[in-house]
């Protein structure tokens, strides 16, 4: 919040010969500013110049090398926002602005649909996509799809895991080489006095837990067949069984002393900061908390030999005789439909998602590839020992709700289904699927 | 800061003659100050109208209308019907009345401690400079960093209040009302020095004479606050609330920073923003802010009248 009204204006100048430097300075400076901004590097230098949007500070290099690669082109990378909203809200207004700049863009994923069905992506041709489809995970391949139309291709992927302390699991006498549910989960943590860490903050990753327990509960946030259906007649399913049990079962870590403290506003970080604690049991998180238990381990920051005392494996189960619909995340590399150069932003596509890009970005950027045969890598192997949790995690994953209104969906979600403390499992679901469709059909503030 | 400067004590009188005359007869001296004020202020001016002029007209405009960014062919107009959605809806009046009770408290608590502040920094005797630097630091920091500060401060994990407070791990940002009162605190921090300088423009226009006749007559140092810092001091107290006050209604960063307007502490700015930002709704978005806008106009006319403080005829 600034003063500047309280400030007088200081621009008036009397006299004429200042009003002409003035005058002449604001052109210079408007004339540079015009270059920066719309300059077509190829009429300089010869080279079309690809501009890549990343949002992991690691693929630069990546960007670097395949530029280095190219003869046709240069490729340089524009660093996105940390968090995926802020992503989305700067690709979408650029793209809105017809933002001839968006050559290629790291896209989250649930975000990609809205783009595609605005026109302001360029669809992969068929031969496109059966190239990028070669090899990739069942998971990541869903999610670069809108409409049986691929306009992402698949970068990275992620899953999440369970993480817990052997020590904890087996004083519980839990057997882990099962899957395990929420509810042995969280009885586990009561009976030994320890948390099970969730992310509970009113972001996109409650959107991630909501969705992965409705899924896992056999339900849907969203009625599939809603996928490519105008905003009003976009159908939300949450009101069922499914949604009932996501409550109940939110709403009981929440209430329970297996709540890690600030459950409420605990985002990824906080609960890997929660599971660390010394009454740290159980975790649902990223597989980028293991290198992070190693770092904080050279740092001091947590005793030697912690990492060896944590496990992992498959996400928990709702109900004991279904598999759990794992949450996935990860990006696909989309190109702006407003680019100069698409069939040169295709090329860059090839080297920027190829099979050595995704293990240097797993190696490097930590999340995990997108086609199967990176896993066959015994660097990756020994870099990720929980290698086969991940792959199968990408398979059996289940993608967020795939809509154009995907950001109005998460945003009731958030609303709705936060803070866990104040769930009601009776009425919560039945808000939430009414303030979609009152969202979507203009008849709702969000 | 010109306009800052108190009423006289004649003034007032002028003023009501400017009513009741209907056309005022100026004097040279004040077709001459008229004329020179034109001519300072008018480039300024026009440059304000035309930036500020189109977008607000186009953001009028826009509230008329269905119009997603995402699906700019389905644009449709609806007339009034966004405003009729919004002031129907409960989600406005919540975070109208958020808005409200940040703006009420923080306002009241900065103009208390504002002008005990502005009064220490104009009678200090010894380190007079040193002192309003000092006052002033808060003031000086951009509002995402000391937002971020103070989130740092509240938070269980690794913040020093908890341990100061012997509150263990209680989640300030987990409710509403220790969320509120959080970025309350952090607001009042920032903004108070703005405050107390406004404040100390206004009181160091207060002419020693009438303090000290006031003291020769006896009164007491409240009847001398009350009765002659105080009415002296009215233009430049309702500036001084005018501003802060719009400013308060307008909160976004510290809510953004802290909260990201969990825990039902989304204000009307951060309706706005998620309606035209996040959803790209720009029709309904455009709406908001207008009754945004609508609203803080409202306060500024409000102010004015409850003043009975007529800027324009203040003299220095």
């Amino acid at each position: 919040m600034d003063h500047k009204r309280a400030s007088g204006s200081g621009a008036v100048r009397p006299r004429r010969s200042g009003r002409r430097v003035g005058a002449a300075a604001t052109a210079v400076l408007t004339a540079a500013t015009l270059a920066g901004c719309g300059g077509d590097s190829a009429a300089r230098t010869g080279t079309p110049t690809l501009t890549w949007y990343i949002n992991n500070a690691f693929d630069a290099a990546i960007g670097q090398r395949c530029s280095e690669e190219a003869e046709a082109y240069d490729i340089r990378t524009e660093q996105l926002p940390n968090n995926a909203a802020g992503q989305r809200e700067q690709i979408l207004r650029r793209l809105a602005a017809n933002d001839t700049s968006m050559d290629i863009l790291s896209l989250d994923p649930p975000y990609m649909p809205e783009l595609a069905e605005a026109g302001f992506l360029r669809a992969y041709t068929q031969e496109e996509a059966a190239e990028f489809s070669e090899g990739v995970l069942d998971g990541p391949l869903e999610q670069s799809l809108y409409e049986d139309t691929m306009y992402s291709a698949p970068f990275y992927a992620n899953v999440q895991l369970l993480w817990y302390k052997e020590a904890v699991a087996e004083e519980a006498g839990l057997d882990m080489t099962q899957p395990v549910t929420w509810d042995q989960l969280i009885d586990a943590a009561e009976r030994t006095g320890t948390t099970v860490a969730v992310q509970g903050q009113r972001n996109e990753s409650l959107m991630v837990w909501v969705n992965a327990l409705v899924q896992s509960a056999g339900g849907t946030i969203l009625d599939p067949a809603s996928e490519g259906a105008e905003a009003d007649a976009v159908a939300a399913t949450i009101d069922g069984e499914a949604g009932v049990a996501a409550a109940e079962i939110m709403r009981r870590i929440a209430d329970s002393p297996a709540a890690p403290a600030a459950m409420s506003t605990a985002a990824e970080e906080n609960s890997r900061a929660a599971f660390q604690e010394d009454d740290g049991g159980f975790m649902v998180n990223w597989p980028y908390v293991w290198n992070a238990f190693a770092s904080a381990q050279e740092t001091g920051a947590l005793p030697a030999g912690f990492q060896d005392g944590v496990a992992w494996t498959t996400y928990p189960r709702v109900d004991a005789d279904t598999p759990a619909a794992v949450p996935i995340g990860g990006a696909g590399i989309s190109i702006g439909a407003f680019t100069r150069y698409p069939d040169l932003a295709v090329d860059a596509v090839r080297c920027l998602r190829s099979l050595e890009s995704q293990k240097e970005h797993m190696l490097t950027g930590g999340e995990p590839a997108t086609n199967s045969a990176a896993f066959e890598d015994p660097e990756i192997r020994e870099a990720f020992p929980m290698w086969e949790a991940i792959r199968a995690g990408l398979e059996d994953a289940a993608p967020r709700p795939i809509s154009a209104y995907y950001g109005d969906v998460t945003g009731a979600i958030q609303q709705t289904y936060h803070p866990p403390t104040d769930l009601d499992p009776t009425t919560t679901p039945k808000e939430a699927a009414d303030l979609i469709e009152g969202v979507l059909s203009n008849e709702q503030l969000l | 800061m010109s306009t800052t400067v108190p009423a006289a004590a004649g003034e007032v009188t002028d003023d009501l003659a400017v009513i009741h005359h209907g056309r005022p007869r100026l004097s040279d001296r004040a077709r001459h100050e008229r004329r020179l004020g034109w001519l300072l202020a008018g480039p300024a001016f026009i440059v304000m109208v035309a930036v500020t002029g189109y977008p607000i007209l186009n953001a009028v405009w826009l509230s008329l209308f269905d119009y997603r960014l995402t699906n700019p062919d389905g644009r449709e107009f609806v007339g009034l019907g966004n405003y009729g959605m919004i002031l129907s809806d409960g989600l406005f009046w919540r975070q109208f009345g958020v808005t409200s009770a940040i703006t009420v408290v923080t306002v009241a608590v900065e103009f208390v401690i504002g002008f005990a502040l502005a009064m220490v920094m104009h009678r200090a005797l010894v380190l007079r400079r040193s002192l309003r630097t000092a006052i002033l630091v808060p003031y000086g920091i951009v509002t995402v960093v000391s937002a971020y500060a103070w989130q740092y401060a509240f938070t269980p994990a690794y913040g020093f209040v908890n341990p100061m407070l012997n509150l263990d791990d209680y989640n300030w940002f987990g409710s509403t009302v220790p969320s509120v009162a959080v970025i309350c605190l952090s607001e009042i921090w920032k903004t108070t020095p703005f405050l107390s300088l406004l404040l100390l423009a206004g009181l160091a226009q207060i002419p020693e004479d009438y303090l000290e006749a006031a003291k020769v007559d006896g009164a007491t140092a409240w009847q001398r606050f009350r009765r002659v810092i105080m009415p002296n001091m009215k233009a430049a107290i309702m500036v001084a609330l005018l501003f802060r006050t719009l400013d308060a209604f307008r909160i976004f960063d510290n809510v953004f920073v802290m909260t990201q307007g969990a825990q039902g502490t989304e204000t009307l700015s951060f309706l706005a923003y998620r309606q035209t930002i996040s959803r790209v709704q720009i029709g309904l978005g455009s709406a908001v802010s207008v009754i945004l806008a609508v609203l803080v106009v409202l306060i500024a006319v409000m102010f004015v009248k409850g003043f009975k403080t007529n800027l324009s005829q203040q003299r220095g």
